[in-house]
Formats: structure tokens, C-alpha cells, sequence
């Protein structure tokens, strides 16, 4: 058999099987959409917006559940954003030498793949049960402990992307560190830093565990300092009731979070795609 | 009054360089002159470079790297720890071998250095944005679009972007460390005409791969190899009658 016919053999194979694998995972992407739409689109009602979770068997919405989600991953991505954007900052360009920076690096790391439900125990021993109560506080507390690992990860990693010829030159006319690091490196690096906010929002849109020990649930409005309604923990609540209403609500708020977090990773591809905006 | 009557620029006595352990500059005895053009020649890995980041201690940037020896600049030893290396690098200007533009305006690029020492109006930054463009043969192709990004010029402009932006702080000495090896002839002809516009008012040094551009643009030319210094004198007398044969082997091109 001759070299290149073999070559285009071997070559026609690798690409079938990641054709298989992509499709593969396509799949059940795909399959997932069509069960939430299928299922969802029937309960997207005006009402879902502003009636509160019903008793079963009353009409009702999700409005007080939408705003807690809201509330709560806003208050989460505000506390861990700033800290978090600080934190890689410092990895990246001021952490060169000595053991603090691979140290908080290597803790970054366990933190970024703890269990979320460790957090949300995590933040019910040192908050909730000091202050005797559930609440919206603690849930966006438990929710910012998520972001800050995913934003100091990509603000790290984005900031290396910057060449350090960039640095050299802002350093060749005299700027001092600081200048440097706020007005060139965070400033190449702005359209990575966003993304990854937007990533961690969208990894704290859905996530349950931390707040079921944190924020609970609540059949009505409420303010930060009470236990706050929010989208998993209800659609955990409705899916696992015997009653058909509350699965249609159930469905409705799961194609919510679905389409929500489809919606914020576009956006943070088309982000990545036009980085020369500033 | 003769040149050879004046104060050098820059006196580099006794200069060692080291990477950790390697020993990347050996001795280095030179001068340079004010208002001339010198020009570092010789193979990649003879220290150039490295010397010409010793003038603006660009080197302090990275652990393990260190200078001994003297570099008088303006009567300072410019190695002492003393010296205050924003004030430094504000006398002594570089541009780098790639065009590094930073991820902003045309204009922003210009001011961003001038607003580091000099606290302008904006008549006087735009007049001074104006003139380091001008300085830097840039004006022209750019005094429309001063608002757009700097990283949508081309190669050749970019790199004189970075000229003008070095100029713009008013250095006394321009470091520039391979300007033109990633340009196209056409762009790196508008550098050399540059650099010869330049001299009337900054010293130049310069670090080419290129022997011809060595030729076309230098008063002084200084061949390295292997970290030291082989041979400086003037460009003319380096590449016609060179006194070591060292020298001579490479510029007629023997070897490297």
C-alpha cells in the first residue's frame, strides 16, 4: 500500500471519530434543549413574571423565584468579582517571586473544583447558623465563594496572554508598575476578564447545593435578610412534588435557566471573537 | 567644537552581565557619543541585546539577572541601586523588535507616556501628540484617524507609533533593539530615513542583524561576539578596514 493512500485512510478515520464523538455530545446537548423546550414552552406564561410560587393546585408564577435567582447570583458575582479580579491580577503580575503566589494558586485550584455543596455547608456553619437564619445573604455569599476561583483562574490566564512585550514597552517609557498593570495589562486583557465573569454568572445561574443550605426557599417576596426563593431550589421543590401544576411550573423555570445560560455563553464567545474593542 | 572633543553620552566601563550563571557580557569598555548612531552587530547569542537592556536596565525585570560594573550616563552611575528607574527610562527611550502598540487609540498610545511626566491641556497634548507623530514620520498617514486603535496600522507603522511614542516623553537617548528585522523593505527604509532624522537630536543605538543597515545608518559600529567586545570604531573604518580579523570574518560574511 502506498504511503499517501494510507496517510488519507488514517486520515479519513481520525476524522470520522470526531465526527462520532462531536455528535455524541451534540446529542444529548440537543436532546436536553428539546425536553426543556418541549416541555417548558407550554408554561412560559405573562403570569411565570410576576405571580409568586403558588400552593398546588392555585394559579401561581415564578416572579418571586426569578427575582431571588437574580438578586442572589447578582450580590454573589458583585462580592466575587472584585476579589477575584484583584487575586489573578496579583498572580499574574506582581506574584513572580516567592511561595505566596504558587501558594494561593494551588488553593485557587482546590477551590475551583470543591463541590459546590461543601460551600453551601461551608457557609451554613460560619453564617447561617451565627445569625440563626436563612437568607438571601447567605446564598449570594455561598454563590460569591464560586465565582471568585472561576474569575481569578481566566483574570490569571488572560493576563498571560498578554505579550510581555507589551509590559516591556509600557516599563521602557518610565510607567511604574501599577500604571502598567491598570491601564496596558488589564486593559489587553479586558474582553478575556469580562468573559470570565460572565462564565462564572452563568456557572452560578444553576447551581442548587449552595443554596439549599444557604437562601432555602420562599412561597413569597422577600429581602435579602429572609430565606429568598430562587429558581433551582424550586424547580428541585416542584419536580420532586406529586402535583402535574407545579411540574409544568417545574419545566417553565428549567427552560428559563437553560435559555439564560445559553444566552451569557454567547455572549461570551462573541466577546472573545471581537477582542480589539476598547 | 570637534566631536572628538566632546563628552561622551554614555561611558560603559568594566560592564558584566550575567543570567544566573551565564556569563553573557564579558568586560565591555565603550563609549557612546551624543547625538551619533551606534550600531551593535554581530551573531544572535553575542549579547547585544542584552547590552542595550543594561542602558535602560530593562534587565531588573526578571530575577537572577544582574549587572556589575559602571555605565555613566549624565555623570551617574545609572547601576546604582540608588537610581530612580522611572526617571531612567524617561531619559532613555526603546523600541523593540516587534511593534508593541497598546490596546488603544492612535492618540492614547502617544499620551499615555507624556501623561506619565507632564500634566498637559488638551491643546498643548494634541499639539505634542502632533509633533511626536511628525518626529516619527507618521502624521500624515494617521492625523484622521487619531481616534482609532493603534493595533489596526500595519507593521511598518506600528513600529513608527512606537518611535513617536518614545520620542513623545523627550528622551536624551533612543534604544532601539532590532526596529525593523519584522518589517518589509519599504517599512524598514522609512525607519532608516528616521533614524538618520532622528540623530539631529537624540543619541542612537541601535542592535541590527542586518550589516547593511548597520552601514547605511551608523556613525559607530560595534561588532560582539560571544559577550564581548570585539571591535568599535567608526562604521566607515569597521567595514572597509577593519583591524581584527575576527571583525573582517564576519562582516564579509565568512561566518555567522
Amino acid at each position: 500500500m502506498n504511503l499517501y493512500l494510507r496517510r488519507r485512510i488514517v486520515n479519513y478515520i481520525s476524522l470520522a471519530l470526531s465526527m462520532l464523538a462531536m455528535a455524541f455530545g451534540l446529542f444529548w446537548l440537543l436532546w436536553i434543549l428539546y425536553t426543556l423546550v418541549k416541555n417548558g414552552l407550554g408554561g412560559l406564561t405573562p403570569a411565570l413574571l410576576y405571580m409568586e410560587t403558588p400552593a398546588p393546585g392555585s394559579p401561581g408564577g415564578l416572579a418571586n423565584a426569578i427575582v431571588g435567582s437574580l438578586a442572589m447570583a447578582g450580590m454573589g458575582t458583585l462580592i466575587g468579582t472584585p476579589i477575584g479580579i484583584l487575586a489573578g491580577t496579583y498572580l499574574a503580575e506582581f506574584g513572580q517571586r516567592g511561595w505566596l503566589a504558587p501558594t494561593t494558586r494551588f488553593i485557587n485550584d482546590i477551590l475551583l473544583s470543591a463541590p459546590s455543596i461543601v460551600i453551601g455547608l461551608f457557609i451554613y456553619e460560619v453564617y447561617v447558623r451565627q445569625v440563626g437564619h436563612f437568607s438571601g445573604w447567605a446564598g449570594a455569599f455561598a454563590l460569591s465563594l464560586l465565582v471568585i476561583p472561576v474569575v481569578v483562574r481566566t483574570t490569571e490566564n488572560m493576563l498571560r496572554l498578554v505579550p510581555s512585550a507589551m509590559r516591556e514597552a509600557a516599563y521602557a517609557l518610565g510607567a511604574p508598575q501599577w500604571k502598567m498593570v491598570l491601564l496596558i495589562s488589564l486593559r489587553a486583557a479586558k474582553a478575556g476578564v469580562v468573559t470570565g465573569i460572565l462564565l462564572a454568572v452563568a456557572r452560578i445561574s444553576g447551581e442548587t447545593a449552595p443554596l439549599l443550605f444557604t437562601s432555602l426557599n420562599n412561597q413569597f417576596f422577600s429581602n435579602m435578610n429572609q430565606p429568598m426563593a430562587n429558581l433551582p431550589v424550586v424547580i428541585f421543590q416542584y419536580a420532586m412534588s406529586p402535583y402535574e401544576d407545579w411540574h409544568a411550573l417545574a419545566w417553565a423555570g428549567s427552560l428559563l435557566i437553560g435559555v439564560f445560560v445559553l444566552g451569557i455563553n454567547i455572549l461570551a464567545r462573541t466577546l472573545v471573537r471581537n477582542p480589539s474593542q476598547h | 567644537m570637534t566631536a572628538e572633543l566632546k563628552q561622551p553620552k554614555i561611558t560603559v566601563r568594566n560592564l558584566n552581565f550575567y543570567y544566573g550563571n551565564f556569563h553573557a557580557l564579558k568586560q565591555i569598555n565603550l563609549n557612546i557619543d551624543e547625538g551619533k548612531v551606534t550600531a551593535f552587530i554581530g551573531p544572535s547569542g553575542c549579547g547585544k541585546s542584552t547590552l542595550l537592556r543594561t542602558f535602560n536596565r530593562m534587565y531588573g525585570l526578571y530575577p537572577k539577572l544582574r549587572a556589575e560594573g559602571e555605565i555613566n550616563m549624565n555623570g551617574r552611575n545609572i547601576l546604582d541601586s540608588g537610581v530612580d528607574l522611572n526617571m531612567l527610562r524617561a531619559k532613555v527611550g526603546m523600541v523593540f523588535q516587534k511593534p508593541t502598540p497598546f490596546p488603544m487609540s492612535i492618540y492614547d498610545n502617544i499620551a499615555f507616556g507624556v501623561k506619565l511626566y507632564e500634566n498637559l491641556n488638551k491643546a498643548d497634548m494634541d499639539d505634542r501628540v502632533e509633533w511626536a507623530l511628525q518626529k516619527a514620520a507618521l502624521w500624515g498617514e494617521v492625523k484622521d484617524k487619531l481616534k482609532q486603535s493603534g493595533l489596526g496600522l500595519s507593521g511598518g507603522q506600528q513600529q513608527r507609533l512606537c518611535i513617536a511614542r518614545a520620542v513623545s516623553v523627550k528622551p536624551e537617548v533612543l534604544l532601539l533593539d532590532e526596529p525593523t528585522s519584522a518589517l518589509d523593505p519599504i517599512s524598514t527604509a522609512h525607519i532608516e530615513e528616521l533614524v538618520h532624522e532622528l540623530k539631529q537630536d537624540y543619541t542612537i543605538a541601535i542592535v541590527t542583524h542586518n550589516m547593511q543597515q548597520a552601514a547605511r545608518v551608523s556613525d559607530y559600529t560595534a561588532y560582539m561576539y560571544l559577550g564581548e567586545l570585539v571591535e568599535v570604531g567608526e562604521t566607515d573604518s569597521i567595514f572597509t578596514t577593519p583591524k581584527k580579523k575576527a571583525t573582517e570574518d564576519y562582516i564579509t560574511g565568512k561566518f555567522g
